[in-house]
């Protein structure tokens, strides 16, 4: 692999850029794989990356029924925190935070995390609560994070409004290392590594069947032929419930639209992504100068990748009365995508009823800012067959009641 | 350079002079102008600074698909950056500032970007800024973010109000050009209710501008007449100055009404947002001219050939003295001879087909016109201005033939259907290669609720381009969406247009089709974003194949214009890197808004008071006037505490719990959800929705009762009261009130629906008020005869009394611990009765309390509230409530939840009392630790604080908690780290930690 | 923006009336049932790419619960009908199959 750095940009420049090379193979299926992962969506592809970083093994394949990272990795509001309540939430976002600061040096390719900083505004009396316990639980868990008062608010974030006449800024949750990363060069960060240790990342493959033999996986069939492989992870976000189905068993999940939206770009007038979770929304601005818009799930079961424009109207809403100024920009585009919400609404890094088949979904709205330490989670769990990081999010935690729910401390956006 | 003509101009009032001001300097224009015709007739050429290279940049579309001309707009509350020159309407004291450029438009520092457009290829920044690790964020990621934007960002809070319109109609047609307006006409003929938008000022579109003759009369005049036709139809409406902003689905249609834009003295809304049902959309939103990929064609002067048309016929603003025209259809011919015809000088057309056009060459020919078959601009010449032309073969690698001198260019690359709005909800496009284009599949339309195709286009959106096949779409389109929607289309001929003998176009790519490496550097695609036919072939040779990844890489496409001048043109260059046909390799997906549209508009009315409603009691007033601390509590307020004089909020919640506990306070429990329960079921149905027995509470009597949901953990708590027979009262806690209602709902109507019972939320039909203290009974002894004496009146029960002459129902219940009674009477009489007792309790030196006081009394008593020592994970056996739930029904929700092996673990965090050795108040949310540390690093956590207080009664520090098996630990000392390093040590104690034998409450 | 007729009060009601209530037709489980089927009651789903049997609330209309049948991925709505049914009534199931014949929802005939 040709490294890259200003001097290769410097050196491509003198020959008109005709050096560089395919950021990653496009080859023909083998016959046989160790390792196949389904999805090269962030997940799958962090998944794969530590399956040969962390492990040695390499002869695996990622199958991709449309585009490397064409999914939700492509099409989220890219916010990294991890200033979650839960013990098992914090260590795998803590670590997944933690592998974005080094990322871009690790992988060779700049995905411009920018730890900028995160606050959670409480805006509630309950929230306030709820964010003092979350910042007692952070201290425990080896997590970083401050409650701030309101000028404390105002201070990072001037273009804030403290005095919403409906929910005033109490004060905050402050992540100063949580931030936001390029998306797309996450997927493609990986996908270029992952095919520089010799892996297989296949496009429009999509997959058929799986097949068993005596309760083990031993490969699937796909619209490229059929390939064996000692393990399968199925890493598919929304699309999760349908390949389960293809294994043999169902996965508690349901697939939801979630939206997003920018405005036109703008000069830097906000360095800290903001969540109002009493409202429902949060807003960040990217390099570009667009202001990336988020807000809740629709509540009806779909895979359109569109959602209802009445959130849109009820995000805007809100964050106008949070940041006034914005009323005057314009939304230059909205989007959905599907996520897959499981019933405590925390994702699930699990074995499964099928030997040799392991899963990771179930991220819901929280997918991006965990995918590195999902990728590290989910390579361990293959590899050897257990990970403290995964441990807490089986798929049979629903049976015993031992859910993981991120919903007590305030709101649930993302 | 760039004049006005002395006469002409269609939509301009040359008798309405207006005046302007562009970056300060002051300009004239005239009414129907807009701000790009202005500024061009002011010869005002370059007007913006592109995104990445800060290249000079001029203006080169008439409507929405402008990517350079942004401008900033007013001033104040009333800025608003990136607005499009070319679709903002001139007024007198418009204020325009050009964007992103430092120190100015014509000298700006940034412009050195492009003399390194060779170190900045598509996707650069992935592949470098990577070392040192710390200079990302402080160093290189500041940097690009100061000079990537575009506008200033406003600073002040919208001026602007904003509104949003219901309308149901069966026949939405988008476009009001000619083929919109015969849609809307054939359709509004059968009778059928139709509404018909348009995004500009003007109806008709550019069929005036392009000229032709419809039956036997002249386009325009064949317009007007539709338009009068339509005027007169009292079953259509039509709109100017609205845009189709996007379509969702079962036929939702978002109609951006910019009402005030182009008169903001005219009051009311500035925007509108429409938000349509159409059983029927029509897109009749036309095509977009697209540039030709030569380099330099970015060059302020190099405009689309139908700009250069529009501004001269509609404006009457000459963009050059010397226009060449370059085309590779028909259509660039017709700007040759507009400009021909108004006596400028068009010193050629450069026509990049071997054989040449039809019928319009000839005219063009005939007027004089030099034309060049199968040649080519090699090169744009000039630098803030174009200067000249090289030309050169179409077939060649750029080999210059002659220069031509000229300073606008004119060009045309032919047209593309404007499908956004037809594929925003799912409406597939098939690939036109006679037309080199992409219009919508009919056997492929967005679909609607019952599976039916709800959009149709027609016209020129619809892959029609002539005028006489177009008139003869719309026609169809309109009478068959009619048809559609249930009424019946007359008969009658389609209008009938004289058809143009055109010859077909050569669809150019790249001109020349050979160009080298130097010359594809400098030939723009995405003219905002800087995205070059070189940054499309990188990606597709870095493996970017995906147009979705090409347009992710590059950013092609991705700027405020999304691409709508150079989709097609990327497209093209990216399948032929890849090798493959433009249909193989796709388009991106087309997102609503078809424009931008302003927050404010999505927002709507629904803002600063109007946001979300606020609930008042009916003694809001009162407290609003006494000093109230306000809390916000879902969507009513209620009061924290009440300041008196100097008092800090501490002070007074000390004050207040003071006074409870010494003699008297008065709380306004009006908030509390109330819900009737009612009918031969009730008992049973309540006994499946508390986890204690309901059915068998006597009349008169009242009960504390648990609610849980299914997963076994405990949602709301509250008093219920048995009214009659068959009638129950059940209290909520504010916040339930109206999903308690709903969960009640739920399981009534979808589980035991064979049940008789009504519910009946009647939270707001009570005003309730809390009378609290050693001194309630003598406090409401005073305003009846009622024997309200402890033998007749029990703890726990409650009575109908009248007070002087209002009949309120009391119960004798308690909160806090002390004799209690909460006197619950008509809302309407709420207020009253609050002032009555309010006086009368003076003598007793009463003091009304606020939601703060409430908790420090509760807390005292080891009561548990419902989201402190709950929060949805929490079971009744957690809180030690198991006295509460019934151990002899065999059913109730959330009781096979409770079986689960982790809700029976015996080492569940458990309620307990927390007292700190030091006496001190422990924080909110802190967590007790031992030393160890799990698998992952973090500590292990033994409990935390739920509730935590100041007791002005006990003088010290009081706490609950949940605490792993805590109540087996009575009296043990246990470690809560705090954040700045040192440990809290705190005994665990009973929760209930004032009068635990409970006297108080029964005299 | 879902339209969805309410068949208890008749109205087309635009879905920011309605509040969406997830799969219908779901058999409770109480206290003697075993670990795996309050399981599959509380939390394992039908997620079809395809038609879906769900509940809906006219919260902001008549405030009752009814049930309706649509395409997750169209969002076709093959009808509405009441909630106090146990499984969808023929017309509904003649119309999606006149679309998707071989639609099969749980253990329904």
């Amino acid at each position: 692999m040709k490294r890259y750095s200003a001097f290769a940009i410097a050196r491509e420049a003198l020959r008109f850029h005709s050096g560089w090379e395919r950021a990653w193979r496009s080859p023909a299926p083998k016959k046989r794989y160790d390792v196949i992962i389904v999805g090269a969506g962030g997940h799958g592809l962090a998944s794969a990356y530590y399956l040969g970083k962390n492990f040695g093994i390499t002869n695996v394949a990622v199958l991709e029924k449309g585009w490397l990272g064409g999914g939700n990795t492509g099409r989220n509001t890219t916010i990294i925190r991890s200033n979650y309540l839960q013990d098992p939430s914090a260590a795998i976002y803590e670590k997944a935070r933690s592998l974005y600061e080094t990322m871009s040096q690790d992988l060779n390719y700049n995905v411009m995390f920018s730890p900028r900083g995160v606050i959670m505004l409480a805006q509630t009396h309950h929230e306030v609560r709820g964010y003092q316990r979350t910042a007692y639980a952070n201290a425990l868990q080896g997590v970083e994070t401050q409650f701030i008062g309101p000028d404390k608010v105002k201070e990072l974030c001037p273009i804030i409004s403290l005095e919403g006449p409906r929910y005033p800024v109490l004060g905050g949750l402050w992540q100063p290392r949580g931030g936001t990363a390029r998306h797309d060069a996450v997927a493609w960060g990986y996908a270029r590594a992952c095919s520089d240790m010799g892996m297989d990342i296949i496009q429009q493959c999509e997959v058929t069947g799986i097949r068993k033999d005596g309760g083990k996986v031993t490969g699937v069939d796909t619209t490229k032929g059929a390939m064996d492989c000692g393990q399968l992870g199925l890493v598919v976000a929304g699309h999760s419930g349908v390949l389960a189905e293809m294994a043999g068993f169902r996965l508690p999940v349901e697939s939801l639209a979630l939206q997003a939206l920018v405005s036109e770009p703008v000069k830097p007038c906000m360095d800290v992504v903001v969540m109002a979770n009493t409202v429902h929304g949060y807003m960040s601005q990217s390099d570009k100068g667009e202001m990336v818009i988020g807000g809740g799930t629709d509540g009806f079961n779909n895979y359109t990748q569109r959602g209802s424009f009445h959130h849109i109207e009820e995000t805007v809403r809100a964050l106008i009365e949070t940041f006034p100024m914005i009323s005057r920009l314009k939304m230059l585009r909205q989007w959905g995508g599907i996520v897959d919400m499981t019933g405590d609404r925390s994702p699930i890094l699990s074995k499964t009823p099928v030997e040799g088949v392991f899963v990771n979904c179930g991220w819901g709205t929280g997918g991006f800012k965990s995918i590195p330490g999902s990728g590290w989670g989910m390579a361990e769990l293959m590899a050897k067959g257990h990970s403290p990081l995964t441990e807490e999010f089986s798929m049979y935690r629903f049976r015993e009641g031992k859910f993981i729910d991120e919903s007590v401390a305030a709101g649930v956006a993302h | 350079m760039s004049t006005r003509l002395a006469t002409g101009g269609r939509l301009i009032d040359h008798a309405a002079p207006m005046t302007f001001t562009f970056n300060g300097k002051e300009m004239q224009g005239y009414a129907g102008d807009t701000l790009a015709s202005a500024l061009l007739a002011n010869d005002r050429m370059l007007v913006g600074r592109s995104f990445k290279y800060h290249r000079p940049r001029g203006i080169m579309a008439s409507g929405a698909e402008e990517p350079n001309a942004l401008v900033g707009l007013g001033r104040d509350g009333q800025f608003e950056p990136n607005q499009r020159a070319t679709t903002t309407e001139l007024f007198d004291g418009l204020e325009s500032t050009s964007q992103n450029h430092w120190p100015s438009l014509d000298h700006d520092i940034g412009a050195v970007n492009q003399y390194l457009g060779r170190v900045l290829p598509a996707g650069f920044y992935y592949k470098m800024f990577l070392y040192p690790r710390a200079f990302w964020k402080h160093v290189y990621e500041p940097f690009i973010r100061h000079s990537a934007g575009l506008g200033k960002a406003p600073q002040d809070r919208d001026a602007d109000s904003y509104e949003h319109f219901h309308v149901h109609v069966d026949v939405l047609v988008i476009g009001g050009g000619i083929a919109g307006l015969q849609a809307a006409c054939a359709a509004g003929r059968t009778g059928a209710k139709v509404l018909l938008i348009e995004q500009t000022a003007h109806w008709g579109g550019r069929a005036p501008v392009d000229g032709g003759v419809v039956d036997g009369i002249s386009v325009d005049a064949f317009t007007q007449n539709l338009i009068a036709e339509l005027d007169a139809m009292e079953n259509v409406t039509m709109r100017l100055r609205t845009m189709g902003a996007g379509v969702y689905d079962h036929g939702y249609v978002l109609g951006y009404e910019r009402r005030t834009d182009h008169a903001p003295d005219m009051g009311g809304p500035r925007h509108r947002l429409w938000r349509i049902r159409a059983a029927r959309t029509i897109t009749a939103t036309g095509a977009i001219e697209r540039p030709l990929s030569f380099s330099g064609n970015d060059i302020p002067g190099v405009m689309l050939a139908s700009a250069v048309r529009d501004y001269a016929v509609n404006f009457g603003v000459a963009v050059g003295d010397r226009t060449l025209v370059v085309t590779n259809n028909d259509d660039g011919y017709r700007t040759a001879i507009a400009l021909k015809n108004l006596g400028l000088d068009v010193p050629a057309v450069i026509d990049a087909r071997p054989a040449g056009g039809g019928a319009l060459a000839q005219e063009a020919a005939s007027l004089g016109i030099r034309i060049e078959t199968g040649k080519a601009v090699a090169k744009a010449l000039g630098g803030k201005r174009i200067t000249g032309a090289a030309v050169c073969a179409q077939a060649g690698t750029g080999s210059v033939d002659e220069e031509i001198e000229c300073d606008c260019i004119a060009m045309s690359g032919g047209w593309s259907p404007v499908v956004h709005l037809w594929s925003h909800c799912g409406g597939k496009l098939i690939w036109d290669a006679d037309h080199a284009f992409f219009r919508p599949d009919p056997a492929r339309p967005p679909l609607g609720a019952e599976g039916q195709g709800v959009v149709m286009a027609a016209g020129s959106a619809n892959g029609a381009l002539d005028l006489a096949i177009a008139l003869a779409d719309a026609d169809y389109a309109g009478r068959k969406a009619a048809e559609a929607t249930g009424y019946r289309p007359k008969r009658g001929r389609p209008p009938e247009a004289e058809q143009a003998g055109e010859a077909p176009i050569l669809p150019v790519w790249q001109m020349p089709e050979g160009a080298d490496q130097t010359l594809r550097a400098k030939t723009w695609l995405d003219f905002q974003n800087d995205v070059k036919v070189t940054d499309v072939q990188l990606a597709a040779r870095e493996g970017f194949e995906s147009v979705e990844h090409t347009k992710r890489y590059t950013t092609l496409g991705m700027a405020t214009d999304q691409g709508k001048l150079s989709n097609i043109n990327g497209l093209a260059v990216l399948s032929e890197a890849l090798g493959q046909a433009i249909p193989a390799t796709g388009t991106t997906t087309f997102r609503p808004p078809y424009t931008p549209i302003s927050m404010g508009a999505i927002a709507g009315e629904a803002r600063g008071d109007l946001f979300q409603p606020l609930r008042r009691t009916p003694m809001h007033e009162w407290h609003e006037a006494n000093g109230a601390e306000w809390e916000p509590v879902g969507q009513w307020r209620r009061p924290y505490c009440y300041i008196q004089g100097d008092e800090t909020p501490a002070d007074a919640v000390t004050r207040e719990v003071t006074a409870v506990r010494q003699s008297l306070g008065l709380l306004d429990a009006s908030t509390l959800g109330k819900i009737i329960v009612k009918g031969p079921d009730a008992g049973q149905f309540l006994d499946m929705m508390y986890t204690n027995m309901m059915s068998n509470l006597g009349i008169g009597k009242c009960r504390y009762g648990l609610m849980c949901n299914e997963n076994g953990f405990l949602i709301d708590d509250g008093v219920v009261a048995r009214i009659d027979a068959d009638t129950w009262l059940c209290h909520t806690t504010t916040g339930g009130a109206d999903h308690i209602h709903a969960h009640m709902e739920e399981w009534l109507q979808t589980e035991w629906w064979d049940w008789q019972v009504y519910t009946a939320n009647v939270t707001e039909q009570w005003a309730q008020i809390a009378v609290v203290g050693p001194n309630a009974r003598n406090l409401l002894e005073k305003f009846t005869d009622d024997d309200l004496s402890a033998e007749a009146f029990p703890f726990m029960t409650w009575k109908d009394v009248t007070l002087n002459s209002v009949r309120a129902r009391v119960f004798r219940i308690s909160f806090s611990g002390e004799l209690s009674y909460e006197v619950a009477t008509p809302a309407g009489m709420g207020r009253a009765v609050w002032n009555e007792l309010l006086a009368g309790a003076e003598e007793f030196g009463a003091t009304t309390y606020g939601t703060e006081a409430l908790h420090v009394l509760r807390a005292e008593k080891g009561f548990i509230m419902i989201g402190d020592e709950t929060d949805g994970t929490v079971t009744p056996q957690d809180l030690c409530l198991n006295w509460a739930v019934s151990k002899k029904k065999h059913d109730f929700i959330g009781k096979r939840g409770q079986q689960r092996s982790h809700l029976c673990d015996p080492k569940r965090w458990r309620l307990v009392g927390l007292q700190t050795l030091d006496g001190s108040v422990l924080p909110d949310g802190a967590y007790a630790a031992t030393q160890a540390r799990n698998a992952n690093g973090q500590r292990k956590t033994i409990g935390r604080v739920t509730s935590t207080y100041y007791s002005p009664t006990l003088k010290r520090g009081i706490a609950m908690g949940l605490v792993e098996n805590g109540p087996q630990r009575m009296g043990e000392v246990i470690d809560f780290p705090m954040l700045d390093g040192t440990v809290q040590q705190v005994r665990i104690v009973d929760p209930v930690q004032y009068d635990k034998a409970g006297e108080k409450q029964n005299v | 923006m879902l339209m969805l007729k309410c068949p208890y009060c008749g109205v087309m009601a635009d879905e920011t009336e309605l509040s969406a209530g997830g799969e219908a037709h779901l058999k409770r489980f109480g206290p003697q049932s075993s670990a795996e089927d309050f399981e599959g009651y509380l939390f394992a789903r039908e997620n079809p790419k395809g038609v879906h049997v769900e509940r809906w609330r006219h919260v902001n209309g008549c405030g009752k619960w009814f049930h309706a049948a649509r395409c997750t991925l169209t969002l076709e709505v093959f009808g509405t009908y009441s909630a106090q049914v146990t499984a969808p009534p023929q017309d509904i199931r003649d119309a999606i199959r006149a679309k998707h014949p071989d639609w099969r929802w749980r253990d329904m005939a």
